[in-house]
């Protein structure tokens, strides 16, 4: 017999753009994101596919030095303010969470969309900065560069930045409250899906350290339009001072862009291994670990800014601390595949591939944390290869493993499973191509957001270019399948993987109301066998 | 399972009980005020470094403040969180006549409080300390680039100061029509309860700007 | 064609000991990714799902690996700590003899300027086997003088000084980058650093400038400012005499002290008022944006000429307020 398609689900729950645009059900607002922050994606990653174009060739000569430092700028703004942060909490998040533990919709659900419009409002300043003369400080936008020499849209930029980390702070109080009070009978807290601790952590991250943000791009404006003096050595200010404050969030960002695709991973690990993942507590503490250790390390940007050698030493030996949760993390995943039923399908090689390339880019911030080395390479192309070895191996990887776990779920239908696994093999490849070589740029000495270089640099940034073309194309087929899936995709059955999570019990796609009754929890959390279940009564 | 005949009707529909729905919602305008502490917080440590290196202009600039006229809204502003928490009480209580009286006296206080920094802000434009704007400082010139920044931060702590009492003021509006129109009441009372913590949180904040701002070096 | 450079050269004392740390951070990151790539590949295979509702063997964890796993990369990253400290405090303490040179980066180009008078655009002439401190500065963003063939560098700031030291170890010519993006033309504010023999090294120096030393070029502007009206050896001073000040104790009217640093000349000159000497009024002019770069550099190195020729405390590679 067939797999039947739902009769009725959250997709058909009401049509019209107005049943989405005032929508209060977590599923479809984490659509709307999905779809917004698809776009921004490939905003940010068509600016990467022009610097990665110029940087074939030693001069400078497909666009302007200006046009340039604003490419590398809003490439770095857009990835990490509009996609990294946002991605898998809000649209993997958002979908989730209510449905992993067993509730009808998040606590605040007006909140949510009012986050959503936030982040959309955020989006659209960042367009019109695009539009009206852009932003060319880098996205770090160091003082005094930015508030006084740069002639660039400073101001409109910083208070995009500060309008749409209001969008992640609500989201992360959704989250946590929703955790802390809404679990099923029976869930208790070492009882929850690793996803969920994992999600939580970041949004501890997101309250607490995304106001710093905010405030220090007020700051940021503030200097520029009125001449206020806090960071402008002219003024009386310290250019180091904003540095601080600066890292002081962006540091844990990080933090808040790795640790849900290690959610992720986690529950690709158990479902495609068919096991408990292994080391249950220490995953879950591993990360509040990260979260707390994030939040001290933040001078390890600063090593040669100007910091004192004694600040210095203690920000590197915490560095060196926070890579140990991670470390733990990566081992009870390799255990967990040991005697598991590994399936090949393709979640399963995201993840696969997620941990191979985090584990890389992770022993590559040990590099980085012992300052002796740090000093040689920090402001190189060795920073740029460390951080998109986690930023993209990490955490895009864990992002679409995630996606293409979910999909069935969301929308109800299985995507052609021989495009996928051969898309996933061309970001593996493309990916690597694109980075690896920057490690050896970097440690020869080549600086980061450079328009020209030396032409003994080329032939490695001719690998990396080539690398980069490899992966555009990677990234743009789950496009074309994904959305080919939603009209002619087989219809997917309420658990196509046969995995364990409460999210797997009820349709796909979910009705509304997640639950016609709150469900009891009585088993773990990953509790195999699970049925493969093609439909649900 | 709660066993209500009828639903209440302020219960949302993906809360299982009252209960459940305004401990949500405390346990959710805690965490937004911990954001909130973060945000201030970061404020508060720039004026504490600048005010190490420099303490010698921040105590000159801190004396152009208005002692009289920054204590009595001190005491406004204390005393508007005394009838924010008179108008919980009232809440507690279903007494919908109360909430509205005390709701309303508390947003009179807090216009006395915002009319008051209105006037200050005024004297200190009139008077030339608003930098980046003719800033003078005639009296004590070795001061002047480091008094800038002492009236840098004045400007933008007690604006966003204010700013959040705008906010605050709207919210109580809100309530507001609320009890007026009878969703506050017979035994729903969290969104005032929530709106009084928000309150509360704009005057401990005040609490700590106004000796760090116009007490400096005041002592003995 | 194909002479691809894989890895830099080596031109520096500190530069074999980066290298060496460098190479055991390789050696132990390549065991460990392979150890995993191998394992995660490995498992994929010999475990892989050979039947539809087939599960795996369900185990939940084990507390001695756990221990393992966490105390073994604890270790390890503890060595690798006190080995970059140990580089790091190399880096970060200069000897006590060095040639000083002070640098001066602005948008995009660099300024050095030799105490013996020289001045040099992008280009940075010193002789092998002595060593070396930069005392840098910028004139207006954020910059960062880096040579990666010494394997050091450091951020130059707007309003202060910072210093790197290095030992030139081979006669040649490195490359110099800025390293902090600085606008329009940062990939451009590149030069040379000339290493040279020491005979050749005599040979540059002695086609000196016709204005003379550093120091004697900030005598006469100590002259044509007035300092010497209120700087004054007598009673009648209303400011402190200055020989013997730089490399000492001051102590200021807030009964604190401070050690007189090339931060500290730079202050008391742009920004007298911050830090006061006890015994004196607060009445010297500020005279920041009265003179540009050059002519404090030239100021503060005659107010160093007035002590005998001593270094102040190590200066970290850092600032320290």
């Amino acid at each position: 017999m067939a797999t039947e398609f739902p009769a009725h689900h959250y997709l058909n729950d009401g049509y019209g753009i107005k049943s989405w645009l005032l929508t209060r059900d977590h599923k479809r607002i984490a659509l709307l994101y999905l779809i917004a922050v698809t776009f921004f994606f490939f905003v940010g990653g068509a600016f990467a596919v022009l610097i990665r174009l110029d940087l074939a060739t030693p001069p400078g000569d497909l666009v302007s030095d200006d046009t340039y430092n604003q490419l590398f700028t809003m490439h770095g703004v857009i990835m990490v303010f509009f996609f990294l942060i946002p991605a898998i909490p809000a649209i993997l998040g958002n979908f989730l969470v209510p449905l992993m533990i067993g509730a009808k919709d998040l606590a605040f659900p007006k909140l949510n969309l009012l986050s959503w419009y936030i982040y959309i409002i955020g989006g659209l300043m960042g367009v019109y900065v695009l539009l009206t003369g852009g932003l060319d400080t880098g996205w770090t936008m160091y003082a005094p560069f930015s508030t006084r020499f740069s002639t660039t849209r400073v101001v409109p930029a910083a208070l995009a930045i500060f309008v749409t980390g209001f969008s992640s702070i609500l989201t992360g109080l959704n989250f946590i409250v929703t955790i802390h009070k809404m679990r099923a009978p029976g869930m208790g807290w070492f009882n929850m899906p690793l996803f969920l601790w994992s999600t939580y952590a970041t949004s501890l991250i997101n309250i607490l350290g995304t106001p710093v943000i905010a405030i220090t791009a007020l700051l940021v404006a503030v200097e520029r339009l009125f001449r206020f003096g806090f960071f402008d050595p002219a003024l009386g200010g310290d250019p180091v001072l904003f540095q601080h404050l600066f890292w002081f969030y962006s540091h844990p960002a990080v933090y808040i862009m790795i640790l849900p695709a290690m959610g992720v991973i986690s529950e690709l690990v158990a479902a495609f291994c068919r096991k408990p993942v292994f080391g249950y507590s220490f995953v879950a503490f591993s990360s509040l670990g990260i979260a707390v250790l994030g939040f001290l390390v933040w001078g390890h940007h600063m090593f040669v800014a100007g910091q004192s050698v004694y600040a210095s030493l203690i920000f590197s030996m915490l560095s060196f601390l926070v890579a140990i949760p991670s470390a733990i993390k990566v081992f009870n995943w390799t255990a967990t595949m040991y005697k598991g039923s590994v399936s090949w399908q393709t979640p399963m090689l995201y993840a696969i591939g997620f941990i191979g390339l985090f584990t890389i880019g992770g022993l590559t911030g040990l590099f980085l944390a012992s300052i002796g080395v740090n000093v040689h390479v920090t402001d190189t192309y060795f920073i740029i290869a460390h951080f998109h070895y986690i930023m993209v191996g990490g955490t895009i990887m864990g992002y679409l493993g995630g996606l293409h776990y979910w999909w069935p779920k969301i929308s109800g239908r299985l995507y052609p499973e021989g495009l996928s696994k051969l898309s996933a093999a061309i970001i593996f490849i493309g990916f690597n191509l694109t980075f690896f070589p920057q490690f050896i740029l970097g440690y020869l000495g080549m600086p980061r957001r450079y328009h020209a270089y030396p032409p003994e640099f080329q032939v490695l940034n001719v690998l990396s270019s080539a690398g980069a073309s490899i992966l555009g194309v990677g990234y743009l087929l789950p496009m074309f399948y994904l959305a080919w899936s939603l009209r002619y995709g087989k219809p997917a059955g309420a658990n196509p993987w046969g995995a364990s999570g409460l999210e797997w019990t009820t349709t796909s796609p979910p009705p509304t109301e997640n639950f016609p009754v709150t469900p009891t929890v009585t088993e773990s959390p990953y509790h195999y066998p699970s049925p493969v279940v093609k439909h649900v009564a | 399972m709660h066993n209500h005949t009828t639903a209440h009707p302020a219960l949302a529909h993906h809360f299982d009980s009252l209960d459940q729905q305004q401990e949500a919602a405390s346990l959710g305008m805690w965490v937004f005020l911990l954001t909130e502490i973060l945000f201030f917080g970061g404020l508060f440590l720039v004026y504490t470094i600048y005010r190490g290196w420099y303490p010698q202009a921040f105590a000159s600039a801190s004396h152009h403040l208005d002692i009289p006229l920054g204590t009595i809204n001190t005491a406004v502003l204390i005393g508007s969180s005394l009838t924010m928490a008179m108008a919980v009480h009232a809440a507690q209580l279903n007494s919908r006549k109360g909430i509205m009286v005390f709701i309303v006296l508390t947003m009179v206080l807090g216009t006395v409080f915002l009319g008051i920094k209105g006037l200050e802000y005024s004297h200190k434009f009139h008077e030339h300390l608003i930098p980046g704007l003719h800033f003078e400082y005639a009296a004590e010139p070795q001061f002047v680039r480091h008094a800038q920044i002492f009236f840098s931060l004045y400007f933008v702590m007690t604006g966003l100061h204010a700013a959040h009492m705008i906010v605050g003021m709207g919210l109580m509006t809100w309530m507001l029509i609320w009890t007026a129109r009878g969703v506050i009441g017979n035994g729903y009372y969290s969104p005032v309860e929530i709106v009084g913590l928000y309150w509360h949180f704009v005057d401990i904040v005040w609490i700590f700007l106004f000796p760090l701002l116009y007490l400096i070096g005041r002592h003995a | 064609m194909f002479d691809i450079p894989l890895f830099p050269e080596r031109a520096s004392t500190i530069a074999g000991e980066v290298d060496a740390l460098y190479f055991f951070l390789v050696g132990l990151s390549g065991f460990f990714a392979l150890l995993i790539a191998t394992l995660i590949v490995a498992f994929a295979i010999r475990f892989r799902r050979r039947h539809a509702d087939e599960v795996g063997a369900q185990v939940h964890g084990g507390l001695l690996l756990e221990i393992g796993w966490t105390v073994i990369p604890f270790i390890i990253t503890m060595v690798i700590f006190f080995w970059g400290a140990k580089v790091y405090f190399a880096m970060a303490n200069p000897p006590d003899e060095t040639l000083n040179i002070y640098v001066v980066g602005k948008q995009w180009m660099w300024k050095v300027q030799h105490v013996t008078g020289q001045r040099e655009i992008n280009e940075l002439h010193v002789p092998v086997g002595r060593p070396v401190r930069l005392i840098m500065t910028s004139e207006d963003v954020i910059h960062d003088f880096s040579i990666p063939a010494m394997r050091i560098k450091a951020d130059v700031i707007p309003g202060r000084f910072v210093q790197i030291w290095f030992e030139p170890t081979n006669a040649g010519t490195y490359q110099i980058f800025c390293a902090e993006y600085c606008g329009t033309q940062h990939s451009a504010m590149i030069g040379r650093v000339s290493v040279m023999e020491p005979a050749a090294y005599q040979a540059w120096l002695s086609g000196g400038t016709a204005e003379g030393s550093l120091a004697s070029r900030g005598e006469k502007l100590f002259a044509d400012l007035a300092c010497n009206t209120c700087h004054r050896p007598d009673a009648r001073g209303r400011g402190p005499w200055l020989a013997g000040v730089f490399g000492h104790s001051v102590q200021l009217q807030d009964s604190s002290v401070v050690t007189a640093d090339e931060n500290y000349l730079r202050e008391s000159i742009m920004q007298p008022a911050a830090k006061v000497t006890a015994g004196f009024q607060p009445v010297m002019p500020a005279f920041q944006g009265l003179i540009t770069e050059e002519q404090l550099l030239a100021l503060i190195e005659y107010v160093k000429s007035l002590s005998p020729a001593e270094q102040p405390q190590a200066q970290p590679a850092g600032t320290q307020r």
